[in-house]
């Protein structure tokens, strides 16, 4: 049992989200084992945002609990629990469109420097050293995603699945030992599509570890640890990818009639 | 990069020290002086309007009252109690930013029209305490003999002198408003104006950078408040009425929101418009400025400051 505990990053207990007389999430319970990707799947409507949206802290679950590194974390505020190390994309791209790529991952450097509104008017040296940091490790992070080239574009001139690989890029820059992704892989075309899985393992490799809603089934079971799929808010099945596959209820409730159905 | 180029600023400086000497040999502008004092009251409030709107996104229709409460606070401490006009400013200053806070908490939580009318109502329920509070404010007639400024003996006793005092004030401004753009603080503003949800997840605090800079706008129209009573030595209610509020707005609007400079431009144009070029139309001023906010927002929704971005992604196509 101790054993399990260190290795698990994230608990999920019981957890209940309800939107007036809509439940979207109902008695929900699962672990994130640390390093791992895992994958949520399930139809539209499933729940899979809303899960996401509590995890990070977008708003409070109805009832239930959220442990990070043996941390309660479910009354915390988005920016608390992003600086515990979660990080997260959105499904609609959420990216500062008035801002260029390179100040976009910059941003997303914030929270791990700290300086005086004060100092930043004077602009104090230290602001300014700290300053250049930030750009470096952001320059740092464009390249590891493949954008360095793009850094002083605006964000808003991007292609969409550049757009989808930035915003991982900003997450990135948070130092998260844990982030979710919101279908990294809509609308990406195969070569897109290819590139995002890669990056998603290399970010794996480095040590973090990925929570992942995606649609695309071939991402999902190319790349996952382990799948969990969810039904109308409720958990209906979790395993291996292969698992998975066979799974009667998941074939009946998921893929409906045939996996070209979802594909 | 969001690169606010240094040549423009040296010119502008140069510009702003010589121009008394040039005005003192045109007998046509001889009156400028006087009125540039103004535009610098006015561009320290909209320097920090700028930042609240233009980058964090924030509506504030309630400048006016924290313009008022600085310059009662002066007033009303060195006219009646003859308290050191200096301390006053700061104490105006702190003032406004405890009202600020108070106002800013709650009302911060709301976006958009709901924003917008809730520092609405505030600026109307402080015009009002201006008026009614007739023992402090000396209501609708309000104060008379606010002293002027001197500092260690030299007295800002001349229009010139002012003149540069203004000035100086409005420079430190500037730069440290600069500063706070281009640092990590600027962008968190920027990245709250585009999403909050984004700006949150990423780690930033979204109700404290909100608040933050809420505040640095009401300290810095309570300054602005300061220097404009002590430069009339009489404030009275109507000064900071709504409709200074709107006016505020319209300087930004047409100066551009998202540029800095905009914040300039607009005090600049808006200040000679109404007390020089526009007594032509008199009661009809009003209607003018609801043109100049008609065309701007139709057809250059970026302001005169964002002129040259037009010109060039113009050309580029």
């Amino acid at each position: 049992m101790d054993e399990e505990r260190t290795d698990t990053i994230l608990e999920v207990n019981d957890v209940v989200m309800a939107f007036g007389g809509l439940t979207a999430l109902i008695n929900l319970n699962f672990q994130v084992r640390r390093g791992v990707i895992k994958a949520v799947i399930g139809p539209n409507g499933a729940g899979k945002t809303t899960l996401f949206n509590v995890i990070t802290g977008t708003f409070p679950p109805t009832e239930g609990a959220i442990f990070f590194k043996g941390q309660s974390i479910e009354h915390l505020k988005a920016h608390e629990i992003a600086r515990l190390g979660i990080s997260r994309t959105f499904q609609t791209v959420e990216l500062f469109t008035n801002m260029t790529v390179l100040e976009n991952v910059m941003v997303g450097c914030h929270m791990r420097t700290k300086s005086s509104f004060i100092a930043s008017g004077l602009r104090l040296s230290t602001v300014r050293r700290k300053e250049e940091h930030m750009r470096e490790k952001a320059i740092g992070i464009l390249k590891f995603i493949g954008l360095a080239d793009k850094c002083n574009e605006s964000a808003d001139s991007l292609p969409l699945g550049e757009r989808k690989v930035l915003e991982i890029g900003r997450a990135l820059a948070t130092e998260p030992t844990f982030v979710c992704l919101d279908e990294p892989a809509a609308g990406l075309n195969e070569t897109e599509t290819l590139a995002a899985s890669n990056l998603i393992r290399r970010i794996k490799d480095q040590g973090v570890t990925v929570l992942l809603v995606e649609h695309d089934m071939r991402v999902v079971m190319d790349i996952s640890d382990d799948i969990m799929v969810l039904n109308y808010g409720e958990k209906i099945a979790e395993g291996p990818p292969v698992e998975i596959q066979n799974n009667p209820r998941v074939i009946e409730a998921y893929l409906g009639g045939g996996e070209e159905y979802d594909a | 990069m969001l690169q606010i180029r240094k040549l423009p600023l040296i010119v502008f400086a140069l510009l702003i020290v010589v121009f008394p000497w040039i005005a003192r040999g045109v007998p046509a502008i001889a009156n400028y002086p006087d009125l540039m004092v103004f535009a610098g009251i006015y561009c320290l409030i909209t320097i920090g309007l700028s930042l609240l709107m233009g980058y964090a996104g924030q509506i504030s229709l309630g400048q006016a009252a924290f313009f008022g409460i600085g310059a009662y606070v002066s007033a009303i401490l060195t006219a009646k109690y003859g308290m050191n006009p200096w301390i006053c400013m700061a104490i105006g200053m702190v003032a406004a930013s405890i009202v600020a806070v108070l106002v800013g908490v709650p009302s911060l939580k709301l976006r958009g029209h709901y924003l917008a009318m809730a520092t609405l109502a505030f600026g109307i329920i402080v015009f009002i305490i201006f008026n009614e509070e007739g023992e402090w404010t000396g209501g609708p007639d309000g104060l008379i003999g606010i002293p002027g400024l001197n500092l260690f003996g030299f007295q800002f006793n001349s229009v010139e002198k002012y003149y540069y005092l203004v000035w100086f004030f409005v420079f430190a401004v500037f730069l440290f408003t600069i500063n706070i753009i281009q640092s990590r603080d600027g962008r968190a503003l920027r990245a709250i104006h585009v999403s909050e949800a984004a700006s949150s997840a990423t780690g930033v605090n979204v109700s404290r950078y909100k608040i933050v800079v809420f505040v640095y706008s009401a300290i810095l129209a309570s300054l602005a408040g300061s220097l404009y009573a002590h430069y009339l030595n009489f404030i009275n209610p109507s000064t900071f009425d709504l409709f200074f509020s709107i006016k505020l707005l319209i300087m930004i609007a047409l100066g551009g929101m998202h540029d800095i400079w905009g914040a300039i431009i607009g005090a600049f144009l808006i200040t000679f418009l109404s007390f020089e070029w526009l007594h032509f139309f008199e009661e009809f001023e009003i209607i003018v400025y609801g043109l100049i906010l008609l065309v701007v927002t139709i057809f250059l929704p970026q302001g005169l400051a964002g002129i040259p971005h037009m010109i060039k992604n113009w050309l580029r196509r």
